[in-house]
């Protein structure tokens, strides 16, 4: 029996990165309590993933595979979830604030009677019960929040939570599940996944981002920018550019958008709207380049350009590659 | 085309949230309310499908204090229906599962063939009602959408839903939940004439035990909290910008660590 039980999301065949910030942090509390740390796996070929969470501290593995499983539906992972929830009886679970976590964690939750302490950025125990600390209005403001039955449910924000190695010897335990066909679900008709490998906004480490400033849709010296950081690097937006049509609405970071945590958040020709500071204020460092010396972004920036970005961001682009070469 | 719309009201985003001096929460103090930017998305599409279908309704399905009637009244002008205003102290500032499980019993008592949430509301930021309510209905729920096509025969709703990175069109059977995500339409304005209407339309008022249930809290929220005030860091003014760049892109390796 598992007291902590993950929930370790799959995407293009691999482990999410966000699977193994789940299990340092559950490792810790599966300590603290005094108990077994689980991870559950759903959908098709799964068992070579059991070491590679071992490595992150889980003791055991359940997987459950059905027919059904095949592609993400949250009626029938939330039926395969739930009924693991059910057999291990877990005290606490948790699950990523990723774009799957957040379509199936409320859905699981509502089948085992509780709500979901959602998009958590730490978490803390007092006694036996999970303390999650979360933003809202998009990071106006911070609040704790705890469950007041069980299982205590909890999705953490990713990018957040510290990776850590702790290896354990790793059982593999399957758990036998049909799912209930009876009840009324959608089917998947086109599936259009991104698999370049760029991350999303909420989970990206790197966030090049364009405003206002941008004057049009032509992101190239930005989505150059982005490149030569690789993979863990994405393109954000500000509302203006987004209701402007240059990006795509899911660029958008600000209380309309994305709340975003990168490690590093660069805004290229972004005022700063008191919506679009909200959403990435809790950036590890921020670096602002605007031709506006009193835009609002300056007052949060850790390195404020004041200057034309289409003269500083070529500039920015070669002396990355030169340091990233090295 | 019978439309069930959930609808919140919230601080306008221009809003500077304050936390009061014991952390029990925010101040609330002249703060303007608005609806749900997620949710007028849904009150557009709503209107847009019983428009399609020249029949139909659009009701408003709300949980809240007094000061809500004010948001249904802005979703009335801009063209819906009716009202329901589940008001009640016991429900007023409840947590995700309480919502549903009391938009669900209220739900129960309206004839329809879809119903729209917003993917979150920009107060809590929980994104857990719709999907929540979709479960207690024993019903789909077709999140963060984007585009939706609803069969002739009303019986089924193709959907454009945002996914990482990318799209997923799905097809589900009616009734369902979709909850609604930026990109799905552009909302219209309440017209005049929509406004001087809507004073007429009936918002009917409800209590816990008009609905015959009674709730229990799941979460509790404690310790609000402001931001660490972030400080304005270095600025670089004048300078030419290969050299600025230089500057700070050694500073991001160096000092800051973060590249």
């Amino acid at each position: 029996m598992s007291k902590v039980l993950i929930y370790a999301e799959i995407k293009a065949g691999k482990i999410k990165k966000s699977a193994f910030e789940l299990a340092s942090e559950g490792r810790k509390l599966a300590d603290a309590l005094g108990g077994d740390l689980g991870a559950a796996l759903i959908g098709p070929g799964l068992e070579s993933f059991a070491a590679d969470l071992a490595k992150y501290g889980v003791d055991t593995v359940y997987t459950i595979e059905a027919p059904e499983l095949e592609t993400y539906n949250s009626e029938y992972f939330a039926q395969a979830l739930a009924h693991l929830v059910n057999e291990t009886k877990p005290e606490i679970v948790l699950m990523s604030h990723t774009m799957q976590g957040k379509d199936l964690a409320p859905r699981t939750a509502a089948k085992l009677g509780m709500a979901v302490m959602a998009d958590c950025i730490s978490f803390r125990l007092e006694g036996t019960t999970l303390i999650g600390k979360r933003p809202m209005y998009a990071g106006k403001c911070f609040a704790e929040c705890s469950a007041t039955g069980s299982p205590q449910i909890a999705t953490a924000r990713p990018n957040v939570l510290e990776t850590a190695e702790n290896p354990k010897a790793g059982s593999l335990s399957k758990i036998a599940f049909s799912v209930d066909t009876s009840r009324s679900t959608y089917v998947t008709k086109d599936l259009n996944l991104d698999t370049s490998g760029k991350v999303d906004l909420t989970e990206a480490e790197i966030i090049v981002s364009g405003g206002r400033g941008m004057g049009g849709s032509d992101y190239t010296l930005l989505e150059e920018m982005a490149s030569i950081f690789g993979s863990r690097a994405t393109i954000g937006a500000s509302r203006a550019a987004v209701d402007a049509g240059w990006r795509k609405h899911s660029d958008q970071v600000g209380q309309t958008g994305k709340t975003v945590t990168p490690n590093l958040y660069i805004a290229c020709g972004i005022s700063g709207s008191i919506q679009h500071l909200a959403g990435m204020g809790s950036s590890k460092v921020i670096v602002a380049i605007n031709k506006d010396t009193e835009a609002p972004i300056f007052t949060k920036a850790d390195f404020g350009i004041v200057g034309d970005l289409f003269k500083v961001v070529p500039e920015f682009n070669k002396e990355l590659k030169a340091i990233l070469a090295e | 085309m019978k439309s069930l719309v959930c609808l919140k009201q919230v601080p306008d985003t221009e809003t500077q949230i304050k936390v009061n001096a014991d952390g029990s929460g925010i101040v609330t103090d002249g703060i303007k309310y608005v609806i749900n930017p997620y949710d007028e998305f849904s009150v557009e599409e709503a209107l847009r499908l019983k428009e399609k279908f020249k029949a139909g309704e659009v009701v408003i399905l709300s949980v809240g204090p007094d000061r809500l009637v004010e948001a249904i009244r802005t979703a009335l002008a801009m063209g819906a229906d009716r009202g329901v205003h589940v008001c009640d102290d016991a429900v007023n500032n409840a947590d995700p599962f309480v919502m549903a499980q009391t938009l669900a019993a209220a739900a129960a008592n309206i004839d329809c063939d879809i119903i729209f949430c917003g993917h979150r509301a920009i107060d809590d930021d929980f994104a857990e009602t719709g999907a929540m309510l979709a479960e207690l209905l024993k019903i789909p729920q077709i999140t963060l959408v984007t585009k939706i096509e609803v069969s002739a025969d009303k019986k089924s709703v193709i959907c454009e839903r945002d996914i990482e990175g990318g799209k997923e069109t799905v097809e589900s059977p009616l009734p369902c939940v979709v909850t609604s995500q930026k990109g799905l339409n552009e909302p219209r304005y309440a017209s005049l004439p929509g406004i001087m209407k809507a004073k007429k339309k009936p918002v009917e008022k409800k209590t816990l035990s008009d609905l015959g249930i009674s709730t229990e809290a799941k979460l509790a929220t404690t310790n609000f909290s402001m931001p660490a005030a972030r400080q304005a860091g270095k600025k670089y003014e004048g300078m030419e910008p290969q050299d600025v760049a230089k500057t700070v892109v050694q500073a991001l390796r160096s000092e800051a660590k973060v590249i």
